[in-house]
């Protein structure tokens, strides 16, 4: 098994840095869709393995609603913005203003339910990835939105993929997002999960030596 | 159902092996394989959760065997054995291997699922373990349980609710 955390404090609070840049922007995007005020929590950065990645989220059997964003460019890796099952309900009725949305069920789905989650993940991961492009300067080239309604572990695992040919640990940069003024308001996750060889690139362009 | 018998949960790219009264289960498989290698008559059965297909792809120096198929199903079968199986009893089972996003464009690892079900097919024939039963591909998540003493192998997805191979 290989160091579990090869970090330094100063790049942890680089990789922090770059969730609360991210999430930032992307909660205001958020703030600006729902008309409502959105709180960000602090960042947190986890170097844990894959069974530990499917808790993060409640566990492996858990349903999520997860739009995942597939990064090339200069520091490749997987941005999810993660919803519970409730969570999607909320925000798919406060965008289309559509009650009772069934999500779990959606072979026959209308179009409208699943390209407003779609488009909020698109919205918000994209907000997410530019300010971390401008934040770095590095050329980040994100995908196309993928939604997947289902297990978290079947989810998640589809993004651990790239990242298991060469460790057993992910890197997680998770920021929690959530609609500031209810207690039971909607919360999200972001997950930035950079390729092992993107932590270097990241630090590289903000300045901080590989080695800490 | 017995009140006394345990169920063994195995992780993602992990193993372990029962015997009955237990029955052992892995949770949301999505382009994952679940392989079940069983000998009814000893009522005992293994399952791995397997993520890659091959242990050649690793980019690792100290490669955890229990993530590839070929290096998962070798350690099951010698394990089985070991715990008093007899090999030319052993049969399998599997599940898993879905897509889990519909991806437009391709790169490798959004084609894993059907990847990894080759790589299990592959590796039983060697070892001359006859596939008894699978369910593969489609795009739902599954959480799949065997009993050793029946040989049945549950499976349940979120959408298409339950059922048994």
């Amino acid at each position: 098994m290989e160091e579990k955390n090869p970090f330094s404090l100063v790049q942890i609070d680089v990789l922090k840095e770059i969730g609360n840049i991210g999430a930032g922007n992307a909660a205001t995007s958020m703030s600006r869709l729902i008309n409502k005020k959105v709180d960000m929590q602090v960042p947190s950065v986890k170097i844990i393995t894959f069974d530990e990645v499917m808790e993060l989220v409640g566990g492996a059997e858990t349903p999520v609603a997860a739009v995942m964003i597939n990064i090339e460019g200069e520091a490749p890796g997987k941005v999810y913005f993660i919803l519970t099952i409730e969570e999607a309900k909320s925000l798919i009725t406060s965008i289309t203003g559509q009650q009772d949305v069934d999500l779990l069920n959606n072979t026959e789905q209308d179009d409208l339910v699943v390209s407003a989650v779609k488009e909020t993940g698109n919205i918000l991961t994209g907000s997410y990835i530019t300010a971390l492009s401008d934040f770095t300067g590095l050329l980040l080239k994100p995908s196309v939105p993928y939604l997947s309604v289902d297990m978290a572990g079947a989810v998640l695992s589809a993004g651990l993929i790239d990242v298991s040919t060469v460790t057993d640990y992910a890197i997680i940069i998770d920021t929690q997002i959530n609609e500031g003024e209810t207690e039971n308001g909607i919360k999200g996750n972001f997950l930035f999960l950079p390729d092992p060889d993107s932590c270097a690139r990241l630090f590289h362009s903000l300045g901080i030596q590989n080695d800490g | 159902m017995g009140d006394t018998a345990t169920v063994v949960k195995v992780g993602i790219a992990d193993l372990n092996i029962v015997s009955v009264p237990d029955k052992i289960r892995t949770s949301g498989l999505g382009s994952c394989i679940g392989v079940v290698i069983y000998d009814l008559s000893n009522q005992m059965a293994g399952l791995a959760h397997v993520m890659l297909p091959d242990s050649a792809m690793a980019k690792q120096d100290n490669l955890n065997k229990y993530k590839y198929a070929d290096t998962a199903i070798d350690i099951l079968v010698d394990k089985l054995i070991v715990a008093g199986a007899e090999k030319f009893a052993l049969k399998a089972k599997m599940a898993g291997g879905a897509q889990m996003f519909q991806f437009t464009s391709g790169n490798d690892f959004m084609r894993i699922g059907p990847r990894n079900a080759a790589a299990v097919e592959k590796r039983l024939k060697f070892h001359r373990i006859r596939l008894i039963a699978k369910d593969i591909g489609g795009n739902s998540g599954r959480t799949i349980e065997f009993d050793p003493e029946t040989g049945k192998l549950h499976i349940r997805t979120i959408s298409e609710g339950e059922r048994v191979i």
